[in-house]
């Protein structure tokens, strides 16, 4: 069987900016808690954060949430600048982060236009009483690297190795394989899987809202109307980082106008 | 054209050795305070290493910050001693000749200082040596599409060219040394002359090595500051930065920085130094300053074409970019300081003879051109940042902290101690360089006709 490439899909129309994805990802990948400092200082580390945009004039205020993780892009920006190879793109369409390799360049964060990779200033901290609440799982970073989004790898390991020890297929939809971030979605704005897998639920979500399948094929998608029914896009794709997580428009059934990004 | 320098050869060797042979009074405090810089910027380095990179300005997404900019600035800086030495030397500039020195030493310490920049940048310095081309028994060798793996391999390129570049031209004086000075110091001057007797064998290959080596070393020329360039000019997601024209505008650049900074040095030398105005004339600081008016000017029209290339496309995110630039305090301030330091000031300056022969005048201005020319990669690096996407929700901005500065203010304390203490053990002006050109001008009267007394190199 091919490889899986893993994928999302991210439906900004179900999204609510309830930030239970935010919370999922800190407590699964060992991610220091962000305190008021943090972002003051503009050095929160969110593998996975909501940007959250206001739209029109009071009182007609609309807030616009898009959930923003690492894109897994198949021709990563940040991949060929790094001098140590401590990024690069896995067998399984992972765009992979490999923290004892880094020395902390930051070239590759100055190169992904999407912002979401996150360097270690200070040395990570937990109160004593989150001390056992860290993930066996997970590498714990130290000072001076980078990190970013996995779709949850040890997750994705973990399945894979339990499947060929029962001797079975990796389950589409399982929750032992969906990242943190899935799992903890209330309304199902995230749905995570292998675009390799035709039968898979992104797979068929990807090809009835971009109307195709599998990456690299973005020839029909130019030409769309504002109000297909078609609703996926890709996240700044004019930086042609053909990137592995599909966004669905937010439709608006109060404006005419649908928003363009 | 020129004055020709009208003392004899004893009188040289007199002026060129007398920082050598007794020390001047203020060189030992100089030293100290440089020294003190030094340690405290190295301080601030471990106390940096200790806390993690938080204790600096950086943030997201203003990742690269002050030691970046730093390092541009000392590669550019170093381009001054392949400019005087090997391209003027290279097209016969008889006026190069008692600046030679002081320019490949200046490329010498400031590609160090450029060289442990980077030191500072890394997350974990103690990792930097992995970006090297060599198998660590780690299994993995430095990805080379990177260009932070070629930035070492080409600045090592330049550093070790211009070290045996300066020893080269070292050995004729060294010698000269050698045979002034009694005891321990001669000997030690004798092992480092390397058996230096002046036979013309020795001379003959001197000479093929020094004109080999700045023939060989003009591909470095090119290739390192492009390098540097490229440190920005591949990354497409910041928009300041995506530019074609990124190699050849940094490497005009840096020769606007590097000359300039040669020709403070030159003014600097000329006060210090009791003496060496008589071997430093206002002709040579016209002469630099007349090279300095075209290479301004070049660097000037790639300035102009690299902010018409980035709007001709007229896009919203590079257009929201300029605008911080160029009009948003307090990059509007720095921008216009930036235009007045490195060219509105200075090259009108230098359109008048006075001003080109003016020791005063001409340190002022070259200053402000190394001015302008930090502020300039500041403003590439900065605001390009601040404004790296059009995700409007992730723009920062960034303010340098002190433990920043104070490294900065390390590199530029690490220079000038560099080059107080090489003037305390070798000869900044060639003695054997300015007798070579006096030589050349040595003319005999054959029958009616006045020939040339040797043939040049």
């Amino acid at each position: 069987m091919a490889n899986p490439s893993w994928g999302m899909v991210i439906d900004n129309d179900k999204c609510t900016g309830c930030n239970a994805c935010v919370i999922a990802c800190q407590s699964e990948n060992n991610i220091p808690i962000n305190e008021e400092d943090h972002f003051t200082q503009r050095r929160p580390i969110q593998w996975i954060r909501i940007e959250r945009y206001w739209e029109g004039e009071f009182p007609n205020v609309k807030a616009r949430f898009i959930p923003v993780l690492c894109q897994h892009c198949a021709d990563a920006p940040c991949e060929p600048v790094c001098p140590v190879y401590a990024t690069y793109h896995n067998d399984q369409g992972l765009n992979v982060q490999v923290y004892n390799r880094c020395i902390g360049t930051r070239f590759c964060a100055n190169g992904c236009p999407y912002q979401v990779r996150h360097f270690n200033f200070w040395e990570p901290e937990w109160p004593d009483s989150l001390e056992n609440q860290l993930n066996p799982d997970v590498t714990v970073r130290t000072r001076g690297i980078m990190e970013k989004c996995t779709f949850c790898v040890q997750r994705i390991q973990r399945t894979k190795r339990e499947s060929e020890k029962n001797n079975t297929s990796i389950k589409d939809g399982d929750r032992q394989l969906n990242p943190a971030c899935v799992n903890g979605c209330a309304t199902d704005a995230l749905v995570f899987g292998d675009f390799n897998n035709p039968e898979s639920k992104v797979s068929k979500m990807k090809k009835k809202e971009l109307g195709h399948g599998g990456h690299g094929d973005h020839s029909d998608h130019d030409g769309h109307e504002e109000h297909d029914e078609k609703r996926g896009y890709h996240l700044l794709e004019e930086y042609g980082t053909h990137p592995s997580v599909v966004y669905l428009k937010k439709v608006d059934y109060e404006s005419k106008t649908v928003e363009k990004h | 054209m020129q004055e020709h320098i009208q003392l004899n050869q004893k009188e040289i060797n007199d002026i060129s050795l007398s920082p050598i042979l007794e020390t001047p009074k203020w060189w030992l405090p100089a030293v100290l305070i440089t020294f003190g810089f030094i340690v405290t910027g190295l301080a601030a380095f471990f106390y940096m290493v200790y806390h993690g990179l938080g204790v600096t300005g950086l943030n997201r997404p203003v990742f690269w910050g002050f030691f970046i900019v730093n390092f541009v600035f000392w590669i550019g800086i170093s381009h001054a001693g392949i400019m005087i030495s090997a391209i003027l030397r290279l097209t016969q500039a008889e006026w190069r000749r008692p600046i030679t020195r002081a320019a490949e030493v200046l490329t010498v310490f400031s590609l160090m200082a450029a060289l442990h920049t980077p030191l500072f940048h890394v997350g974990r310095p103690w990792r930097t040596y992995w970006v090297f081309p060599y198998d660590f028994s780690r299994g993995v060798w430095p990805n080379v599409r990177s260009p932070f793996v070629w930035d070492p391999s080409a600045v090592g390129t330049y550093l070790i060219a211009s070290t045996l570049f300066v020893i080269i031209c070292l050995l004729p004086d060294l010698a000269i040394i050698r045979d002034r000075t009694t005891g321990l110091r001669s000997k030690i001057y004798g092992i480092l002359c390397l058996g230096w007797r002046g036979t013309p064998r020795q001379w003959k290959m001197q000479t093929i090595v020094g004109i080999l080596l700045s023939a060989l070393v003009l591909p470095v020329f090119v290739s390192v500051h492009s390098i540097v360039s490229w440190d920005f000019a591949v990354i497409a997601g910041v928009e300041g930065w995506h530019s074609t024209i990124f190699a050849p505008y940094f490497i005009i650049g840096a020769i606007h920085s590097g000359v300039s900074a040669v020709a403070t040095f030159m003014v600097v030398m000329m006060w210090v130094w009791k003496g060496n105005d008589k071997i430093l004339r206002p002709d040579h600081l016209d002469a630099i300053g007349r090279l300095l008016i075209i290479v301004a000017t070049t660097w000037f029209l790639f300035l102009f074409l690299e902010v018409a290339f980035a709007l001709f496309t007229l896009e919203r995110p590079e257009i929201a970019l300029r605008e911080l630039q160029f009009f948003k305090w307090p990059f509007s301030g720095l921008f216009i300081l930036f235009l007045l330091t490195s060219y509105f000031i200075p090259v009108p300056m230098w359109m008048f003879k006075n001003v080109r022969r003016s020791l005063p005048l001409m340190f002022i201005s070259t200053i402000l051109v190394n001015v302008g020319m930090w502020l300039e990669r500041f403003l590439i690096i900065v605001p390009s940042l601040s404004r790296k996407t059009p995700f409007a929700f992730d723009w920062g901005s960034y303010t340098p902290s002190i433990v920043e500065i104070l490294i900065v203010t390390e590199t530029f304390a690490f220079v000038i101690f560099g080059l107080l203490l090489f003037s305390k053990f070798f000869p900044l002006i060639p003695l054997f360089d300015i007798k070579e050109g006096m030589v050349f001008r040595d003319e005999i009267k054959i029958g009616r006709r006045t020939v040339p007394a040797s043939i040049r190199e």
